[in-house]
């Protein structure tokens, strides 16, 4: 039986299976990636044809301190949103995982990621208005006076951070939760039965043997996590941000679409994809050093 | 006690969770003059639906006028189906493609396939945005801008994500059915179509709810492409919706309407679907 399916040649079958993929992934991705390298090496309005300038977008921005603090602001973000989302995720999931296995409760946490973020700036930005928000007025109520506002220098990025923090945390407790679901329940029991408490079993079973997925998740999110732009697009009204909350992907569409530099705007690109190769690369073997003890 | 604190904190995290939906139907269900009275009220004194129909287009301008709207045309409920076709079609369509592309990597034989996967996955290290801009450029010389297939297109056909989870899926299932069915003379699209689909219903259905819900959240792409009113999608119709409304007051009591819709939808596949999305949320089940 092996033999007669070695013998199938599916060279004309696997190219027709493959065609639709193909076709799309020359079109829009290998493509488009080809002209991107090339127009970060030209001037280019989209009005005009792109004219080749050599390294001159790459030189401009070395000194452009705009794009230094895009890339700035942006980490501070992905700091803040990755530590505070998975810190509460991993709590989140490790008390769902000793005390309940509702349905109910897993959908419920999920809905915010199933809202598109530009709703979620909206409800965050009515939430935190500085006159009739519900947030302020809770805080008026505890005894603060500090009013938080996505025109607060200081409050604004932590605020579009932990807003989508908000969004996401659910989200990414429920791949820790089933990541943990994996352990043999048994560990538990035998710990129990040493007199080991809660916090001593988190600590010694479920942190070590988790290792694997959290270091997954923590590189699937970081790379969504640079692509913040709809909170910051929406909760400035649809004006531009604050330089504090410029992030690189909004400098990059303030390039391309507003002043129409589309050449530059690539050469941001650019720099984002080196950052991006170089950190998932770092996590990658990070992962692979960090295997399960499971195996 | 640390049980009972441990239950508070899990309810606490579904409090923090629910009620900022709460405050946004609440918010909808207000009329714009009651709007500073109510701010602090957990339910509007004079409730109404006057939010929901003036956002949906249904009330002549005067009355959207009236209640606090900005006069300007405004219809979520073209919005919405455009949304509704806009990411249904790229789940269905993408999700076959996808599927068959997987099929093909995980059982054809052929040369040069592992190469052109191994292309398609280094894909997936390319931030969306590099090639959004060059995107834009192509769908706009083939005059294509603020039309449906200018929206759909870049992913309609595939993305590397969904050839990569389709294809270690097609690994993992055991291959007796297909080598019996082969002895059968059945060719490789009978098979496929026939027996593999029906057997991957789970996984395919996983794959295109996540599709659904990634492009009914997408906004900057159908910003770009799609902002003309017969093409815009709910988060863009939202937005051009928000830059309308005054400066210093915004129409909060409008836009939460609106926000209302474009959870609604999603929020009815948690309802329908909602056990199969929780389950298929699983980095663990990913060999």
């Amino acid at each position: 039986m092996q033999a007669v399916l070695r013998k199938r040649d599916d060279r004309v079958a696997g190219w027709l299976f493959l065609l639709p993929v193909l076709v799309g992934f020359l079109v829009f991705y290998a493509y488009p990636t080809v002209r991107g390298v090339w127009y970060s090496f030209t001037d280019y309005s989209l009005l005009n044809d792109p004219a080749y300038v050599g390294a001159d977008n790459y030189r401009e921005l070395v000194g452009d301190e705009q794009f230094w603090n895009a890339l700035k602001v942006t980490a501070y973000y992905v700091v803040v949103n990755i530590g505070s989302q998975t810190l509460i995720a991993l709590g989140l999931a490790a008390l769902m995982h000793r005390l309940t296995r509702s349905v109910v409760l897993r959908a419920a946490l999920l809905v915010p990621w199933l809202v598109p973020n530009v709703t979620i700036g909206l409800l965050w930005a009515w939430l935190l208005d500085p006159d009739l928000g519900f947030v302020n007025h809770l805080l008026g109520l505890a005894g603060l006076d500090t009013t938080l506002s996505f025109n607060s220098p200081t409050w604004a990025m932590p605020l579009v951070a932990l807003v989508n923090s908000w969004a996401y945390t659910g989200y990414t407790a429920l791949l820790l939760y089933a990541g943990m679901l994996q352990i043999p329940q048994g560990l538990y029991e035998s710990a129990s039965i040493d007199g080991a408490g809660e916090v001593r079993m988190f600590r010694s079973i479920t942190l070590p043997l988790l290792r694997p997925i959290i270091a997954l998740v923590l590189v699937v999110s970081l790379i969504g996590s640079f692509q913040i732009f709809d909170t910051v697009a929406v909760v400035y009204g649809g004006k531009a941000p604050i330089p504090e909350t410029r992030v690189i992907y909004y400098y990059i569409f303030q390039q391309a679409f507003t002043y129409f530099h589309m050449g530059y705007a690539a050469a941001v690109a650019m720099v984002l994809v080196v950052v991006l190769g170089v950190l998932t690369a770092v996590q990658m073997r990070m992962l692979r050093a960090s295997r399960s003890d499971l195996g | 006690m640390l049980k009972r604190a441990s239950w508070l904190a899990l309810v606490a995290a579904l409090v923090v969770t629910v009620f900022p939906f709460y405050w946004m139907i609440r918010t909808a269900l207000t009329p714009a003059a009651d709007l500073f009275r109510d701010s602090t009220a957990l339910w509007p004194s004079n409730p109404t639906l006057i939010n929901f129909t003036r956002v949906l287009g249904l009330v002549s301008p005067e009355e959207a006028r009236a209640a606090g709207g900005s006069g300007a045309e405004i219809d979520f409920l073209l919005y919405t189906a455009n949304s509704l076709l806009y990411s249904g079609l790229i789940a269905v369509v993408q999700t076959l493609c996808c599927a068959m592309a997987g099929y093909a990597f995980a059982r054809l034989r052929f040369p040069g396939r592992d190469l052109v996967f191994g292309v398609i996955v280094a894909a997936l290290m390319v931030p969306p945005i590099f090639t959004l801009l060059p995107n834009f450029v192509l769908v706009k010389q083939l005059d294509l801008v603020n039309t449906l297939p200018g929206l759909v297109l870049p992913s309609l056909l595939m993305t590397p994500f969904a050839v990569f989870f389709l294809r270690q899926f097609f690994l993992s299932i055991p291959r007796d059915v297909e080598e019996a069915a082969t002895l059968e003379g059945i060719g490789r699209w009978g098979m496929f179509w026939r027996i593999v689909v029906p057997m991957s219903r789970g996984p395919l259905i996983t794959i295109g709810l996540t599709t659904i819900v990634w492009s009914w959240k997408d906004y900057l792409w159908p910003l770009l492409v799609g902002k003309a009113e017969e093409t815009r999608v709910l988060t863009v119709g939202l937005g051009v919706f928000l830059q309308q409304s005054p400066n210093r007051a915004p129409d909060w009591t409008g836009l939460m309407a609106g926000s209302v819709l474009s959870v609604v939808p999603v929020l009815l596949l948690l309802v329908f679907l909602g056990r199969r999305l929780v389950q298929s949320l699983n980095f663990s089940g990913m060999k």
